[in-house]
């Protein structure tokens, strides 16, 4: 279709009305952490770094920080090897019910995290003794493993197949042909996979709510418990503009690295 | 992996039987690749839901506050019978509704400029500026929503007016939340698309927004179903931006969280009614072919 120089344009400003309505607030976020005001008066009176020093000095933003990304760490270990597994065998075989497998890991996140949360926090607290680290770690795995899959198959759905068979076919066994053509071909898909895992974890606060133990504070828990409290507002922001210029690094990696730019969106 | 790794000599004879049957046998294959994943989702996933939807038939004593163990509909009657519900219910499927609609609006004519109007140099970079919100924390963007909406917030100072935190800030939210969820699968699938379709329906004599309607528009449907999938489950569920910007309204979410720590069995059978609506509409679009966009 060839469009007219009035629908381009028209599609043009589209674009950037989307784009403004996409980074304003987030600029807003940035800004307002410098803001000199406590209560955020806008257009800011004043511009100051205090709020940035008092969140990196506090302790709770850095313990609830390594937490996180330890707890993220951890989920995108289970999910690489469950997804990578899945995605073998969804995408290379034939087998009753495989569309039943793939649409079950899709279900932890096409469901709404609230049921997820309720569900697992009714059988660790009546079956494991309580919530712990541990299932806070197992509840994150268990909705991270479909990015990890999504990748992973599609990656294998579209190049592995016949070079495999050549390979088998030019007298390679199982094991040479995996280490030699099946993993390098897989690998940036996993690294776009595991990313998007560690992102979502590192990010979730609904799972988080109902099986984190006790004493497990992530960051996102840390924002929320804080946020309605007029004397850590400032510090809150502070924290909340870190993780907006933050979100530059992961996309800049899969960029880098993997090479593929649509690094398959978190979905 | 089913064929281990095994460094220098010959196999041992029962691995190399193994290895024989494995290679023979394609089914013990995949099955050998999908017992721990299986394993994993039916212990740690499947259980834990079949477990809740069994709570849903319990009841909580009202005097002793335990759960008893016997089968009941009573939830289900009082979920039904009770008007706040279906008010609530109706507000929450009506505000995922909304949040779908705009999200497709506002994503369609994104992802068209992404895909068939930016220059091969810009696509890249219009597919990460898309991509970077996603990254960023899900608290934060709802927050600072809150604080563009808050009295004297920019909102005021900027555009001297501001919806204030209420059901339309709500769905002006989710729909600033999940955008990029609906964007790009039909970027994908605008992208995948092939020119020569368009082309050959302008040489047939199509004007641009015929062929808009009628070629374009059903090739990247399986997309927009994709991506309403998201947009619609994760507004369905959610319970914390309609505490941080919707005033005193609540949405299904709040009722759950609320009763989780009452009465579980009654949260169960609340959380029944968004489980049916998803698997319902899982269902409906899977012969769509979207599930393999997702």
């Amino acid at each position: 279709m060839t469009l007219s120089r009035t629908s381009r344009w028209i599609l043009g400003v589209a674009m950037a009305l989307g784009l403004a309505f996409v980074y304003v607030p987030l600029a807003i976020v940035v800004v307002n952490s410098f803001n000199t005001s406590r209560l955020f008066q806008w257009p800011p009176p004043g511009f100051t770094t205090e709020w940035w020093q008092a969140a990196f000095q506090n302790q709770g933003v850095r313990d609830a920080l390594v937490t996180s990304i330890f707890v993220a760490v951890l989920a995108t270990a289970i999910a690489l090897v469950l997804g990578t597994l899945t995605a073998m065998a969804v995408s290379r075989y034939q087998f009753w019910g495989r569309n039943t497998v793939s649409l079950l890991f899709v279900f932890p996140i096409a469901l709404p995290g609230i049921i997820t949360g309720i569900a697992l926090n009714n059988v660790f607290t009546s079956f494991l003794g309580g919530l712990t680290f541990l299932t806070l770690v197992i509840g994150h795995g268990t909705f991270c493993v479909v990015v990890v899959l999504n990748n992973t198959a599609a990656r294998l759905r579209r190049v592995v197949g016949n070079v495999e068979e050549a390979a088998m076919d030019l007298g390679a066994n199982r094991t040479q042909t995996f280490r030699d053509i099946t993993f390098p071909a897989m690998r940036s898909a996993l690294f776009a996979g595991g990313l998007l895992a560690f992102g979502l974890s590192f990010d979730e606060i609904i799972v988080t709510t109902f099986t984190a133990g006790p004493g497990t504070q992530t960051l996102p828990l840390w924002i929320f418990q804080n946020l309605f409290r007029p004397n850590s507002a400032p510090i809150v922001n502070a924290v909340a503009a870190f993780l907006v210029l933050v979100s530059i690094v992961p996309v800049y990696l899969a960029q880098r690295l993997s090479g593929d730019a649509t690094g398959g969106g978190r979905i | 992996m089913a064929t281990t790794a095994v460094t220098g000599g010959k196999p041992a004879g029962s691995m190399r039987r193994l290895r024989a049957t494995m290679h023979r046998r394609p089914g013990l294959r995949v099955a050998s690749l999908l017992a721990l994943p299986m394993t994993w989702m039916v212990l740690v996933y499947l259980t834990p839901l079949a477990l809740l939807f069994v709570t849903a038939f319990w009841t909580t004593d009202s005097f002793t506050g335990l759960t008893k163990r016997t089968f009941s509909l009573e939830n289900f009657t009082d979920i039904l019978t009770e008007p706040a519900y279906y008010t609530v219910v109706m507000r929450t499927v009506g505000i995922a509704a909304s949040v779908t609609v705009l999200c497709t609006l506002i994503g369609v004519p994104m992802a068209f400029f992404m895909a068939r109007v930016a220059s091969a140099r810009w696509q890249p970079v219009l597919v990460a500026l898309v991509l970077t919100p996603l990254w960023a924390s899900y608290l934060v963007k709802v927050y600072a929503w809150r604080t563009i909406l808050a009295p004297e917030g920019p909102a005021e100072s900027w555009l001297g007016a501001s919806p204030g935190y209420g059901l339309p800030a709500v769905v002006l939210t989710l729909t600033y939340l999940w955008l990029p969820y609906m964007i790009l699968p039909i970027y994908a699938g605008l992208a995948n698309m092939r020119g020569s379709f368009l082309e050959a329906a302008a040489d047939l004599g199509s004007r641009p927004w015929r062929t808009f309607r009628t070629v374009v528009l059903p090739m990247v449907w399986p997309s927009i179903v994709a991506g309403s999938i998201f947009t619609f489950s994760l507004s369905l569920g959610d319970y914390i931006t309609v505490q941080l910007v919707g005033g005193s309204s609540l949405m299904l979410g709040n009722a759950i969280y609320q009763n989780f720590s009452v009465s579980l069995p009654f949260a169960a059978a609340l959380a029944t009614i968004p489980v049916i609506v998803m698997v319902g509409y899982l269902l409906a679009v899977r012969r769509s072919g979207a599930l393999d966009n997702l």
